[in-house]
């Protein structure tokens, strides 16, 4: 059995012109150990699917549907006070902006300390200690001076380093990650990416790693979700999808990135463009999401939702003209 | 080539300001001592972490605020100093496009209002028709639709306003863009459309653009030369096939080994650096480098290096501000070209 099975989930929010249909039929599982990324561009709901599985969307005017089930029981049918005690606990979650999601006006220690306490009933004492340990952990110097000061007295990158502290430190079966690294520079990103691929061995928990960047996605994930307006397009391990994506949108999004190193290897070329918009997600799509950006559209993709089909072994993909053999000819 | 823009030794310092009286009780070093120059028709990039004073050369170039010291020269006239009245013809030859085309465009204004302001400032239209006629023609340039000139900024998506905000630049019609970030917060498909545009129009009209960015690969994909700044300094300066096949500066090298590639299992040479960047209020003495770098030693500590042309780069002029390479090559571990290594190519 899987640690966390996702399965149609469906977040929408009621706005004053329409339904935004966020979320739209989304399923995926998630093993234990196991790193899943959720790529996509902004608005495609990858945060929003993050947010639904901790249900942490308001309702209203959220309405989130389908089961999301962790370790068998469907979270969506729990009660707010049990949902707490898995909150920061069982699953516990990164946010992208350190600087707002830490409390500027408690120090570290009692930040780390506060869900030690609340979940495993340790004195101020012991929570303070703990919190110690995890800021040794996590990589921070002087953890005994660091654990009393201030959020504002710490860098970009030892914040992010205090909300990993804090998000591992119940012991998390599963840890969500929300664009992680995306507010920080490129070295303190890789020092941050660096420990996540370290934690993660010494650890052991499960990751759900959502990004838009590929480049992270291909550092350290192990299977990969791309999404779409709402819709999951393609999944598959991540060499598969590095190597052979099948669906047209995954091609573009490879395509219109340019590769470090093209200078060496003389193979500068134009990017490629994906044209046009993502669609407004207030309106129901009948055919295939793609289909107004795709170069490969017919009327049957305008027409015809296609369905996700086993294109290879663990590899899925939502597209009419995608055959087993490889991805469409471009 | 004939030079554009020439800058040298700029210098930009901040006070701080603090204490029972307010006085000035520090200087925050933001850009402190840089010099470079850019071609006719040329993109150079320059790229840093943030705080590293990419950013604010850019503003000190276009006059948004005075500078501390130094010399920046357009095309043979010496701008810096220039009072606001003659520097303003000066201002239509350099525009600039910024990172956020949520707030960059006046929401109260319609496209062709904000189109038409640079042409009217500059006296650039002879006559309302001809204003027209160039505002419907900025709009072909950056493949927007002629008809939308009616609409509203909020009408239109990021990517959408972006070329709007580069409309804007080009209308004055410069010599020299500064892009400030300009594709850092587009989604990467329609960041490689703004990155195509702006490719097809420096072909077109010969623009120079000096491209500010902390994204290597947009930067590797689009620049003619390249320039690495760390903690108000530039650290190397090369064309950009030697410096990423063949960094000759520490930090250069770190940074091109910290990009994520999106190549999984990539086998890549690693140079993680510890701590964070030193802050510009006190930056450290000799090397502004040295408390990060792998290869520090004891003169690094107590001695400034100076930018000097690199005898081992791959090109010429390649420039490099490290004591590296005054020592023996089997010494140097900048030496060889490491490029293809650090980005597992």
């Amino acid at each position: 059995m899987a640690l966390l099975e996702v399965e149609n989930l469906q977040t929408h929010f009621r706005t004053p012109d329409g339904v935004n249909r966020a979320v739209d039929g989304v399923s995926f599982e998630v093993a234990a150990g196991e790193t899943l990324a959720i790529v996509g561009e902004s608005g495609c709901g990858k945060s929003v699917t993050a947010m639904s599985i901790l249900r942490l969307i308001p309702e209203p005017p959220g309405k989130i549907a389908g089961a999301i089930r962790f370790q068998g029981k469907d979270l969506l049918t729990l009660s707010e006070p049990e949902m707490r005690d898995i909150r920061g606990n069982e699953i516990s979650m990164i946010f992208q902006e350190p600087m707002t999601s830490l409390n500027p006006v408690l120090n570290v220690g009692r930040q780390i300390g506060e869900t030690l306490r609340l979940h495993q009933g340790l004195s101020a004492k012991d929570a303070e200690a703990k919190a110690v340990e995890m800021l040794t952990l996590v990589g921070i110097p002087e953890p005994g001076r660091r654990v009393r000061e201030y959020p504002h007295q710490l860098s970009g990158g030892m914040r992010q380093r205090v909300m990993i502290a804090i998000a591992l430190a119940c012991n998390p079966k599963l840890l969500i990650a929300d664009e992680p690294t995306t507010a920080l520079d490129v070295t303190i990103q890789a020092q941050i990416l660096e420990l996540m691929r370290d934690l993660k061995h010494r650890v052991g928990a499960a990751i759900v790693l959502i990004t838009h960047d590929l480049g992270v996605v291909a550092e350290v994930a192990e299977r990969v979700v791309v999404m779409y307006a709402g819709k999951k397009v393609e999944e598959a391990p991540v060499g598969q999808l590095f190597r052979t994506p099948r669906h047209p949108y995954t091609q573009g999004l490879l395509g219109s990135m340019p590769k470090l190193g093209s200078s060496l290897t003389g193979t500068e070329t134009r990017l490629a463009e994906i044209p046009g918009l993502v669609p407004s997600l207030k309106q129901k799509i009948p055919g295939c999401v793609f289909a107004s950006r795709c170069s490969h559209a017919t009327d049957l993709c305008v027409k015809v939702a296609p369905a996700l089909e086993l294109k290879a072994p663990g590899h899925i993909a939502a597209c009419h003209y995608a055959t087993k053999e490889g991805a469409i000819a471009a | 080539m004939s030079k554009l823009l020439d800058v040298t030794d700029l210098k930009k310092h901040f006070p701080i300001r603090g204490g029972f009286f307010g006085g000035v009780t520090g200087q925050v070093y933001a850009v402190d001592g840089v010099s470079f120059h850019i071609d006719k028709g040329e993109t150079l990039s320059l790229v840093g972490e943030s705080g590293c004073g990419k950013s604010t050369v850019g503003k000190a170039i276009l006059r948004l605020f005075g500078i501390t010291d130094g010399q920046v020269v357009l095309d043979g006239q010496r701008i810096d100093d220039m009072s606001a009245g003659t520097l303003r013809p000066v201002r239509r030859r350099m525009q600039v496009v910024f990172q956020d085309p949520f707030t960059s465009l006046n929401p109260r204004m319609r496209v062709k209002d904000i189109l038409a302001e640079p042409i009217r400032n500059f006296g650039l239209a002879k006559n309302s028709a001809d204003l027209d006629e160039k505002v419907a023609k900025l709009m072909d340039t950056v493949r927007l639709p002629r008809d939308a000139v009616g609409r509203w900024p909020h009408e239109f998506s990021g990517g959408q306003r972006q070329r709007i905000g580069i409309a804007r630049a080009l209308a004055a019609e410069p010599d020299l863009i500064i892009c400030d970030e300009a594709v850092s917060a587009l989604d990467v498909s329609v960041k490689a459309q703004i990155v195509n545009l702006l490719q097809d129009l420096q072909a077109e009209l010969g623009l120079a653009l000096l491209f500010i960015s902390h994204d290597l690969a947009i930067v590797e994909h689009m620049t003619h030369r390249v320039a690495v700044m760390y903690l108000g300094k530039i650290v190397e300066v090369a064309p950009k096939r030697s410096l990423f096949a063949a960094p000759k500066h520490p930090y250069t090298e770190a940074l091109l080994s910290a990009v994520p590639v999106p190549m999984p299992g990539a086998a890549r040479q690693r140079v993680i650096l510890r701590g964070d960047v030193p802050s510009p209020i006190n930056p450290p003495k000799g090397c502004r480098f040295h408390t990060r770098c792998p290869y520090a030693f004891d003169r690094c500590r107590v001695e400034e290096p100076l930018l000097r042309a690199i005898p081992t780069a791959l090109e010429a002029g390649h420039t490099a501000a490290c004591h590296l390479h005054d020592r023996p090559e089997a010494e140097n571990p900048l030496a060889i070209a490491k490029g293809q290594a650090l980005l597992a190519v």
